[in-house]
């Protein structure tokens, strides 16, 4: 049998019909934030594509990526893996072990030199070794290497593996570093996240299988089209941000009635995801919706900024001279005055656009591409 | 060479020494070496956890109401249970205590996560390894509808639904591209189930993967999201409004109705599929009655799901609290987390450096130096290890004891206990599938014993699930809608200086958090948790742990293909991340690698 079957051909010997599997691709499209028009290109593309091997490593990690990729509703993680894929090796859930395991790296090295994809959760610690963390009785990093010198491209899944996450948190007791620090040959898309959205994880699989490019990457390696804008800037407690009205403290009448939790600390201004917008597990919430400030955890070192609770207060969240504190400030004198401010602040934002903010920009958000700028939220 | 250990087993290291490196289907990375007598029987195991991480140093001198997020990260797959721990060690140290409906809210999300791990864990980790997928190839699907239909009312069991699954599979094996199946042990001898079991079983392994994505969905309603939903020092997060203005941005009636039709999915799930499918299953396996280990002699559970707020007492506890030693089942130990005679770490066998390594540490007092040396008897080099010398330093795994004992945690010491203690709940659901199987008591200590416990608890916990909820909403109709206490938020409240402990059940066992609080700030954090005493090396009086004493005397139908290790390491559902996460006080590279 030939080994490179097309997606459709392998979806229609799964007894899948050929409106289910046009249903499919509406979906996926939708999901990729393409609209329907793409759908048949889709269509086309997985006509005539074929599977592709993938190999999942795992280095120091938690396994939380593994589990956020289960989670998937569309496409389901079963058709990715029958269907869409052919993951080969994954050593959560394949049924071999030991040496039948490792044979598989690399006999998939040998016969599919130059095309599979290497995805990688955890990342690899340089210290002892490397010996804290071994497979096979070698260190991980030399199964990362190996495994990488004849792949097509990288996914760093998660935070580990796109900045290094808990265990590189200060003092970084393993020496535990991203992919990139240790792989400098291959293209390396990065789905940062503890962990990334199943749905973020499978769209961009599906877009790099249907389209057969890596999606567009901002200056630090994530897709755009999920990467692009912060939290904050799609984020449904916006308007109470806007009118100065924060839950000053846990469980009191402003948390009951969903306002803005920027004060108990929430990273939603500084944090680029798409969690506000594609939300989790099938859309049923998101951190700030469920009462909880996001803890910024898309983005590189956020470990290291501070208490989860601390507000950012360097961020001129506004992109002018008053920033939310003051406006909190305010909004806890009357009523008046917080709508007066949020006035005063609303209209200074009609004046500086287009151009001074991430979303508004026509061209992307400027802030993305600068590491510097964007960790401040900082306007350019 | 064959020795006797104090905790009364025999190893012998003559015969041939077979590596299992990686061990899969587990969450972290583990190996495991074992020698086999000229009958392939498993005469000795050695345990390895091959990683670490280093969170308890990197927890030093942080906010101690962030630390619930640090140590949530130690497990992806039992998320959240490190941070309820974490939670109840900060405010059992800082004196803190939590509305009731956040108590209930808490134990709604520890249920969830045990109904989805146990359901998770049988299906996708373990069930490969008693379910031949290519022999499901042959079965009859009218055969196995009758079958289903036999043991379960679950709607989805015609010979239709059946063929439909063998077609897929059979066209998914024939492509040649076999992903996650690739190089399994299919054919094994040791496979007994007959094909239409089989094909029953991958049906369910496939059904089982799209439902467990609707469970969590328990979490993301109270915690924001899962994996990893967000806890708090001093209650829960989410708000409660049921009436008022800004209803929708709080947890309110749709909220509620959503995690209740949920709870109600997972029931028919858990009861109808996963239930009939362990009893089945094991009906096969009766025979196989291997894998006892330390569940017959020593166990030990914390205790978790308190009926009300604020009360640590084992009575209040609705998982059972105790220790049993020396296979005395008429007697249950109190266990006292905060006694520095109870538990102790030591270090003897593990890559890490003592003062006196012939001494264990209590967890407040822990130190944590690695120091990653390899024994003479090594074979290989520092960076490619062949075979591991026992007799030295092998892991990166401490060795936990309760007064002495290495002890087996778990859902079979959960219910070995909740047994002994005679507690309905736990006893009558054991001694129904004893009698359904026509088992002897005995017969619960073993490796399918391990795996019937975690299917009786999954059970157990999702009828919980129901219970919680209903008693959340009762609380919420009596007018309380309180979920969480911030009077002591601010740490200028704080005393200067505190301790606490803070436990939960997680689904691999019983698990503790120790924390020193000083000036505001963690000054020593240190976990014990269920894969550390489960998968823990020797001590230095040469007691074996859990998973090494449970692989002895164990034949391998196919020395090549460790199918029957993989069984017994599974039935553990190890998590290394978890067990290997301590590290140095100072965080530096505090040794070279030598062979000695």
């Amino acid at each position: 049998m030939p080994t490179t079957e097309t997606f459709y051909e392998v979806m229609r010997r799964q007894g899948i019909t050929r409106r289910s599997f046009l249903k499919f691709c509406s979906l996926t499209a939708t999901a990729l934030g393409l609209g329907p028009a793409y759908s048949a290109q889709l269509a086309a593309a997985m006509e005539t594509k074929p599977r592709i091997p993938v190999l999942w490593l795992h280095g120091l990690e938690c396994t939380c990526c593994s589990e956020s990729f289960i989670r998937s509703a569309h496409p389901l993680v079963k058709d990715v893996v029958l269907s869409m894929i052919s993951l080969d090796y994954d050593d959560t859930i394949m049924a071999a072990s030991g040496h039948q395991a490792e044979a598989i790296v690399a006999e998939i090295r040998k016969k599919y030199k130059g095309n599979y994809i290497l995805a990688v959760e955890g990342n690899a610690p340089l210290n002892q070794d490397g010996m804290s963390c071994f497979i096979a009785g070698r260190p991980f990093l030399e199964q990362l290497k190996e495994a990488a010198a004849d792949c097509k491209a990288i996914i760093s899944w998660g935070s580990c593996a796109s900045w290094g996450c808990v265990q590189a948190a200060h003092p970084n007791p393993t020496q535990a570093v991203p992919i990139h620090k240790v792989i400098h040959d291959k293209p390396i898309i990065k789905v940062p996240g503890c962990p990334p959205i199943a749905e973020v994880m499978t769209a961009v699989v599906t877009y790099m299988l249907t389209f057969e490019r890596i999606p567009e990457l901002d200056r630090q390696g994530r897709p755009k089209m999920f990467y692009g804008q912060r939290i904050h800037d799609k984020c449904y407690r916006r308007p109470h941000f806007d009118a100065g009205q924060f839950v000053e403290s846990w469980d009191d009448e402003g948390a009951r009635r969903g306002y803005c939790l920027y004060k108990m600390g929430c990273k939603g201004p500084t944090t680029y995801n798409a969690c506000s917008t594609v939300r989790w597990n099938s859309g049923v919430s998101f951190p700030i919706q469920s009462g909880h400030g996001c803890i910024g955890c898309s983005e590189d070192g956020f470990w290291d900024k501070g208490s989860f609770y601390d507000h950012v207060t360097d961020t001129r969240v506004f992109g002018v001279e008053l920033n939310a504190d003051r406006v909190g400030l305010a909004a806890a004198g009357t009523v008046g005055a917080a709508v007066a401010v949020h006035a005063v602040a609303s209209t200074i934002q009609r004046v500086r656009q287009p151009g001074d903010f991430g979303d508004r920009t026509p061209g992307g958000n400027p802030g993305a591409d600068d590491p510097a700028k964007q960790q401040t939220g900082e306007r350019s | 060479m064959s020795i006797q250990t104090p905790n009364g087993f025999t190893l012998d290291n003559a015969g041939t020494r077979v590596v299992v490196d990686p061990v899969t289907r587990i969450e972290g990375h583990l190996r495991c070496e074992v020698n086999l007598d000229e009958h392939n029987v498993i005469r000795n195991a050695v345990s390895t956890g091959t990683m670490w991480r280093g969170l308890e140093v990197i927890l030093k001198g942080r906010d101690p109401r962030d630390a619930w997020a640090f140590t949530e990260r130690i497990c992806g797959v039992c998320t959240g249970t490190h941070a309820l721990t974490s939670v109840r060690a900060v405010e059992d140290a800082l004196g803190i205590q939590i509305p009731e409906n956040a108590n209930t809210i808490r134990n709604i999300m520890q249920l969830t996560l045990q109904s989805h791990d146990h359901l998770v864990h049988f299906y996708h980790l373990h069930a490969l390894d008693w379910v031949d997928v290519v022999s499901a190839l042959k079965a009859d699907p009218k055969a196995t509808s009758v079958l289903a239909q036999s043991i379960s009312a679950w709607p989805q069991s015609s010979p239709g639904w059946f063929r439909d699954v063998q077609n897929r599979l059979k066209r998914f094996v024939e492509s040649g591209q076999l992903g996650p199946f690739m190089n399994g042990y299919w054919g094994n001898p040791a496979y007994k189930l007959p094909p239409e079991a089989n094909l029953m079983a991958v049906a369910h392994y496939l059904e089982a993967l799209d439902f467990q994505r609707e469970i969590v969905k328990i979490h993301t309603v109270y915690g924001g999201k899962n994996p990893h939903p967000n806890w708090l020092v001093g209650g829960v997060p989410c708000a409660i409004n049921l009436d008022d203005t800004g209803a929708v941005g709080a947890v309110n009636m749709e909220r509620l109705n959503l995690v209740s039709s949920i709870i109600d999915r997972t029931i028919d799930f858990i009861d109808q599929v996963y239930l009939p499918d362990l009893l089945a299953i094991a009906s096969f396996y009766k025979d196989w009655t291997f894998g006892g280990g330390l569940s017959s002699q020593s166990v030990m559970s914390y205790g978790d799901i308190p009926e009300r707020a604020n009360d640590n007492s084992a009575a209040n506890q609705l998982l059972p609290r105790g220790a049993i030693i020396n296979g005395n089942l008429q007697e249950v130990h109190d266990v006292d987390l905060s006694d520095p005679a109870q538990i102790q770490e030591f270090v003897a066998h593990s890559w890490y450096t003592y003062e006196d390594e012939q001494k264990g540490l209590h967890p407040w007092d822990g130190v944590t130096e690695p120091n990653f040396v390899l024994g003479p008897k090594t074979k290989g080099t520092k960076t490619n290890i062949q075979e591991i010398d026992e007799d030295a330093k092998y892991s990166w795994i401490k060795a936990p004891r309760w007064r002495g004992h290495a002890m087996e945690v778990g859902p079979l010491a959960r219910w070995v206990i909740g047994y002994a203690k005679g507690m309905p709940e736990f006893k009558e659901p054991v001694e129904k599938v004893l009698t359904d199987l026509n088992l002897p008591v005995t017969a619960l200590f073993s490796t399918l014993g391990r795996t019937a416990a975690r299917g009786l608890e999954a059970s157990w916990a999702v009828h919980k699930l129901r219970y919680f909820q209903d008693k959340l909403v009762a609380n919420l109709k009596a007018g309380d809608s309180a979920t969480a206490n911030a009077t002591k938020w601010d740490p200028s409240t704080w005393p200067k200086e505190a301790r606490g402990v803070g436990t939960t059940e997680a689904p691999r066992g019983a698990l503790g958090h120790w924390i020193v609080i000083k000036d505001g700030r963690i000054e020593n954090y240190q976990a014990v948790v269920p894969t550390t005493w489960n998968g823990s090396p020797r001590d230095p009086a040469g007691n074996i742990g859990a998973f090494e004493a449970a692989l002895l005397n164990t034949p391998l139908a196919v020395p090549d293909q460790p199918l029957e290790i993989l069984r017994t390491l599974h039935s553990f559902d190890p998590c290394l991340a978890c067990s290997t996460h301590v590290m140095s006080p100072d965080g530096e590279e505090l040794t070279r690698v030598k062979v000695r």
